[in-house]
């Protein structure tokens, strides 16, 4: 599985929601793409990433 | 030889810039040849944009127009002209971000924020104290009014949420995503990504402080998304945000929001 551009090795299918809370990411302030599409932040707890898939995951910190 | 005077088509049987200004004879102090400022002759050709602009002379509407855009790039402008930019959030980055745009005569940019003016945005926005108590929106539209009168400016003083994002930008091919709140900025992202799949989205991330101006950068992240930032630096108790850096990350959107206007995907 590849998230952000590094090479992660996944045991086995995860739930989204649950890969996105153990790596640190704060769900309120990001935008994920999975395999090139934009996954809608109402699905994280549905989806399943699999170790042939890549994730963008864009975090927003505050400023401006 | 037919070519553009001040802006209006000029039939000349002048061969030279000199020739030129001796045949039309207009007292000029500026001369401007297709995009650049010169001084010395140059031979004409089919086809060149000629700006002769007199100093401390107000020109009329008409001539105002070709002189403004007379440095920029031919057959850049034209592009500029016709593109439409929304910009949401008109503090640090927004605010700034609309003057850049203005002076580059995007020619129609829609102004979104709901706030007003107060007097700790005079640090880094580009507001004036006779407008603290203004909305926002009425401020930056009033200084883009002396900046460029040309430019078509709407505006809407209202906050963005996802039940109205997709309505309030859908006209708009090129947004801004210039908020504070990094919530808001996710908020907007997502929901433009996955109503409004074409639009392309510009948004700034981590310029607070005074870090070094050279870690500010802008990175596509997805197919239609763009962060200009440096990714990390928050606004935060102790670490504030100052002029110099949110300014530096508001001319990256803007250029990027440039680039994509004359059709360059790439950062």
């Amino acid at each position: 599985m590849k998230l952000n551009g590094t090479i992660y090795h996944l045991e086995q299918p995860v739930i989204l929601l649950d890969l996105l809370n153990e790596y640190g990411f704060q769900t309120q302030r990001i935008a994920v793409e999975m395999n090139g599409a934009i996954i809608p932040k109402a699905t994280y707890h549905q989806v399943t990433v699999t170790d042939d898939d890549t994730l963008e995951v864009v975090s927003f910190v505050g400023g401006g | 030889m037919n070519i553009i005077v001040n802006g209006k088509p000029y039939t000349s049987n002048a061969s030279t810039l000199f020739e030129l200004k001796e045949e039309l004879q207009i007292p000029s102090d500026v001369t401007i040849l297709n995009g650049f400022q010169i001084s010395e002759n140059f031979d004409l050709k089919e086809g060149d944009l000629v700006t002769l602009i007199q100093k401390g002379k107000m020109p009329s509407q008409d001539e105002l127009e070709s002189m403004m855009c007379a440095r920029h790039t031919p057959n850049v402008h034209n592009k500029v002209k016709e593109a439409k930019v929304a910009i949401a959030g008109l503090g640090g980055l927004g605010s700034n971000i609309a003057v850049l745009l203005a002076r580059t005569g995007v020619g129609t940019l829609l102004l979104v924020d709901f706030d007003v003016v107060e007097p700790s945005n005079l640090n880094r926005q580009s507001y004036y104290i006779s407008h603290l108590g203004l909305p926002k929106t009425e401020a930056l539209k009033q200084q883009i009014q002396q900046i460029n009168p040309f430019i078509q400016v709407k505006t809407e003083q209202i906050r963005v949420t996802e039940e109205n994002a997709y309505s309030l930008f859908k006209e708009y091919p090129i947004v801004c995503e210039a908020f504070d709140n990094p919530v808001s900025k996710a908020v907007l992202v997502n929901t433009l990504l996955e109503q409004s799949p074409q639009t392309k989205l510009v948004c700034g991330s981590g310029m607070a402080g005074y870090g070094s101006s050279n870690t500010i950068q802008t990175v596509r992240k997805m197919k239609h998304l763009y962060v200009c930032g440096d990714g990390s630096t928050a606004a935060e108790v102790g670490n504030g945000l100052m002029a110099p850096r949110v300014t530096v990350c508001a001319a990256h959107q803007a250029n990027m929001v440039l680039r994509l206007i004359l059709g360059i995907e790439e950062v």
